[in-house]
């Protein structure tokens, strides 16, 4: 009997959500385990990097890897993950499109560090005394992996064959991905692994969204009584279905909750945060300068708003800390 | 760049001179040999006229000896010379949207006075090219037939003409005017000048022809309410006031009149405005046009009360033309372009208290002056002031609302020739002494400055300066009983109080109160100052961004009689020459969505300035109508999807430009 082809997960700067979702294929995870050998995924099983750096290059058929890239670490394992795989896939939005980690390219390291270790309500570090790469501790040398300056997504540091998009992608994606692969009838380098349209497309309230949104205010959804049948924009609550991409089955707003983006724009998209922009305000129902100002001022936070997940993916990357 | 989509790419590269109007500011040559080192230029060249013959010949030759495939033209605005390159291409068999003009007259050697900097711009700007039109595809133009049919919105003289001319190539015209009669304010003049034309021989037989002519459908006392469509079809829809008196059975006898239970008029005659008395039923003006009664709402008994002896009834039993039940009706029509003549309102000097319009009664407008001294006016042609003594001394004065920062900033442009006519029109009737206060006199017309001189010689007073007040505090006897003008004559250096006996506000021209709806109405562009916007303001002063919609008259900005006759010819022949091509030819750089890549979110649909996004239900899926779409790109920036493209403006040739021209930074 031939091996069976051979499948790895990693995770970098994530939250862990994406190592559920791959738990939460439930019993479906028994028959991937029957199809594939899973040589490498250490939230699960004990392999070391030494076993990775021991394999033969390319030997391993898809390596799927979540989370983003900050340490000098995550760079070393995407390298080396990229190296031994044929088939490189980013997990999640994180891998994807820098997810919720990157929205820390707002501030520079120097910001970073001084808050975490310094400035925090919580932080009592009267020495100022901050992680360093390299330390000496009763003769023995320690070390850390550097923290860099920005946070970036698994493709702007490796090449990346296949995304799979979501926060975290959903168990049907992932399996429908794994029977893929193992199909060997593979899509085009770079698809990503879900529909194309906009969530509109699937949305369960798309009958009950106005042809002129007319925005007079925005509220939060904490803010509000929320309709559970109307259109969350119609409500003036901020969704960002019409430029995410669709495949995760409307579950947030099957749950009440308006899309916060996780799925990232369409193919067609450069910059899912510009371009949801562009379009809501267009609709805000105001003329004059002033009264825009104070509807668009119901918007707290835009940056985390727009691009929850996609920061390190817009064309802006980072703001300019310099 | 990915050479297996679009090809072996062959660039071509032009850089002119335009005489000294580039190469003074930018080194061509240099330019030129610059951009033959980038990647997929096949040939760089710079000459002296681009555009000229041979300059055209240039890039035909080279588009065949060298098949190029790809044109760069660094030259002027593409507004004046693009289609003139696209047509070059053209004939050498190259489609004409694989050629991309950079702009470095206007964007560069116009506005920039250092050589060097000037040159790495234009450098810039040619590299943002060559990597746009490297993504260009060949497009085809889009033809939608034209229906013959014309609407001419307003029945002033502009109007009148604009629908003759039309209607006389044989073509169908539809002409809607608001007010009950065509005329328009032509109609209010006494004399024109510089001849001294009297204005009704001149236009009423005009009106005449417009009601007899049998290619013209007029529409009085009516209003377009709404138009839909595009160039060649526009659905427009025209609301026809009830006049309460059937247009079909009218004969104009005026019997009703003579009846009406109101032995006197008493209500303010429009037409005179308000010099004199009108009833409730009327006719504006002895040749109004169609001669056809209107009964006026607001005045009359039965209509306000339903309590009236109806006598006007009785007078015409026979004809039984009054119909008291009267509704207002709606006319739907095609027609493939329309031309708005809507004209203007003149400048209300209550705006400007210190002249005392309003306040005393012997101040007036230019326009009431017009119907003072008509033989057929308020006082059948005597000039007499409101407390009736015929004035000894008259001022006129200039500008009122007009070159003035606090009410309009431009020039009506008819007010001094205005001024001149009734200045001696007064003198005629009534031997006054007339002063004429003014800023600058403006006679620029064939016949004006003649004219200007006759006046003078006639020993009417100039006097340059801009009247400070008009009182009526007299400081010394002569100036009892008589309003006082406070004016410095800037020629001689005093401040001078003329008496005078009568005032006359020479006002300027206004767009219409209502300008903005029309403009909505119509969908077309509007200047800072409210009158209409021309497409260009030299070479197509009266068609308008909107294809197919032309503008005629001073609802385009302040003009007079001659001037308005000829836009009015302009547009007519425009409309005319468009209904006669048969088609009209879309710019292809219009917006698509692409059907299986929209959501349906409809965020596109209300953003649209032209109402070319419509939703099918059926589908869930947007649609562009691209008859209607301009390409403007608002709704492909705004897609959230990123599912509408636009031909010339897709994604990667706008992200190549931007990529090109910033790539010195890198």
């Amino acid at each position: 009997m031939p091996d069976k082809p051979k499948i790895a997960f990693y995770w970098c700067a994530s939250c862990g959500g994406c190592e559920e979702s791959i738990v939460d294929l439930a019993e479906d995870i028994l028959e991937v385990a029957q199809a594939v050998d899973i040589v490498f995924w250490p939230v699960a099983m004990d392999f070391k990097r030494k076993d990775v750096e021991a394999m033969p290059d390319g030997s391993i058929l898809a390596t799927m890897v979540n989370g983003s890239i900050r340490t000098s670490e995550q760079e070393e394992m995407a390298y080396l993950l990229r190296r031994k795989s044929q088939i490189l896939i980013a997990y999640g939005s994180c891998a994807h499109t820098g997810g919720v980690p990157s929205l820390a390219n707002q501030f520079s390291r120097e910001q970073i560090l001084r808050y975490v270790y310094e400035d925090a309500p919580t932080v009592v570090n009267e020495q100022r005394v901050r992680p360093q790469p390299r330390h000496q501790h009763n003769g023995t040398a320690v070390s850390l992996p550097e923290f860099r300056g920005l946070v970036r997504s698994l493709d702007q540091v490796v090449e990346v064959d296949y995304y799979l998009p979501g926060c975290p992608p959903t168990p049907k994606l992932l399996k429908q991905a794994v029977l893929t692969l193992l199909s060997g009838n593979l899509p085009p380098k770079g698809t990503v692994l879900a529909p194309d349209t906009a969530l509109c497309d699937q949305c369960p309230r798309k009958e009950t969204k106005p042809t002129d949104l007319k925005i007079n205010e925005f509220k939060r959804p904490h803010w509000t009584q929320i309709d559970p049948n109307t259109c969350f924009l119609a409500q003036g609550i901020i969704c960002m279905g019409p430029a995410t991409r669709s495949g995760c089955e409307a579950q947030c707003i099957s749950g009440n909750m308006p899309c916060t983006g996780c799925f990232g724009p369409t193919s067609r998209v450069r910059d899912q945060g510009a371009k949801i922009l562009s379009s809501l305000a267009s609709s805000v129902n105001a003329r004059e300068p002033e009264d825009i100002e104070k509807i668009l001022d119901g918007i707290v936070d835009p940056v985390g708003t727009f691009y929850r997940y996609s920061l390190a993916k817009s064309l802006l990357r980072a703001k300019v800390t310099r | 760049m990915s050479e297996q989509k679009n090809g072996e790419v062959r660039i071509g590269v032009y850089v002119c001179h335009c005489g000294a109007n580039i190469a003074d500011t930018v080194d061509v040559k240099a330019v030129a040999e610059y951009a033959a080192t980038l990647p997929g230029v096949v040939v760089a060249r710079d000459y002296k006229y681009m555009c000229s013959d041979p300059g055209q010949e240039l890039v035909q030759e080279d588009i065949r000896n060298l098949s190029l495939n790809r044109v760069v033209v660094a030259a002027c605005s593409p507004s004046l010379h693009e289609n003139t390159f696209r047509g070059a291409a053209e004939r050498a068999g190259l489609n004409p949207f694989f050629v991309q003009m950079v702009n470095i007259r206007e964007h560069d050697s116009w506005v920039h006075s250092d050589r060097e900097a000037a040159t790495e711009k234009a450098k810039d700007l040619v590299r943002a090219a060559v990597r746009r039109v490297y993504f260009h595809k060949p497009l085809e133009k889009r033809r939608v037939p034209i229906h013959s049919e014309v609407l001419v919105v307003g029945g002033g003289i502009a109007g009148i003409h604009a629908a003759l001319t039309v209607a006389n190539s044989g073509k169908k015209v539809y002409l809607v005017e608001r007010e009950p009669t065509i005329g328009g304010h032509m109609a209010q003049y006494d004399k024109t000048f510089p001849t001294l034309d009297c204005a009704a021989c001149i236009l009423t037989p005009k009106m005449s022809a417009v009601k007899a002519h049998p290619n013209i459908t007029l529409w009085t006392y009516s209003e377009v309410v709404s138009v839909d469509g595009s160039v060649g079809d526009y659905k427009v829809v025209v609301k026809r006031k009830p006049r309460y008196v059937r247009e079909d059975l009218c004969v104009g006898c005026l019997q009703c009149i003579d009846t009406c239970v109101f032995k006197e008029p008493k209500f303010d005659d429009e037409f005179n405005m308000g010099l004199s008395k009108r009833k409730p039923i009327y006719i504006p003006f002895p040749q109004a046009t169609p001669k056809v009664v209107v009964i006026d709402p607001e005045s009359c008994i039965q209509l306000k009360t339903g309590k009236c002896k109806k006598s006007c009834l009785e007078a015409c039993v026979e004809r039984g033309a009054i119909d008291f039940d009267q509704k207002e009706t709606y006319e739907e029509i095609h027609v493939g372009s329309i031309i708005i003549a809507t004209g203007f309102q003149t400048f209300d000097p209550r705006r400007m208290p210190q002249y005392g319009y309003g306040k005393y009664p012997n101040v007036y407008t230019t326009l009431e002056v017009e119907r003072l001294v008509n033989a057929s006016g308020p006082t059948g042609g005597q000039v007499v002031t409101r407390d009736g003594r015929v004035p000894k001394s008259v001022g006129i004065i200039l500008c009122v609302g007009s070159r003035d920062e606090n009410t309009n900033r431009w020039c009506s442009r008819v007010c001094c020739m205005t001024s001149l006519k009734l200045a001696h029109l007064i003198k005629e009737h009534t031997g006054a002494e007339v002063f004429i206060f003014y800023i600058d006199m403006r006679a620029a017309g064939k016949g004006y400055e003649e004219f200007y001189q006759r006046v003078l010689n006639e020993g009417v007073h100039f006097v340059r300066g801009r009247v400070a007040e008009i009182t009526d505090w007299a400081l010394d006897p002569s100036e009892e009983g008589k309003l006082v003008a406070r004016v410095e004559d800037t020629n001689t250096g005093f401040v001078r109080r003329i008496p005078l006996d009568m005032v006359v506000l020479a006002v300027g021209l206004e767009p219409q109160p209502d300008a903005l709806n029309v403009q909505r109405l119509f969908g077309i562009g509007c200047s800072m100052d409210g009158f209409f916007l021309e497409k260009h303001p030299k070479l197509a002063p009266a068609p308008t961004y909107t294809d197919g919609i032309f503008i005629a008259g001073v609802c385009h900005g302040p003009k007079d009689i001659p001037d308005t006759v000829m836009q009015a010819g302009y547009a007519a022949a425009e409309a005319i020459a468009l209904a006669d091509t048969g088609y009209f030819e879309l710019e292809p750089n219009t917006a698509y969505i692409v059907e299986e890549e929209c959501s349906g979110c409809k965020s596109c649909i209300p953003l649209c300035p032209y109402q070319a996004i419509s939703f099918n239900e059926e589908k869930k899926k947007a649609f562009i109508n691209e008859v209607l779409c301009k390409g403007c790109g608002t709704c492909v920036a705004a897609c959230p999807s990123g599912s509408i493209k636009q031909n010339l403006f897709e994604d990667e040739e706008i992200f190549s430009e931007i990529e090109g021209v910033l790539a010195y930074a890198q």
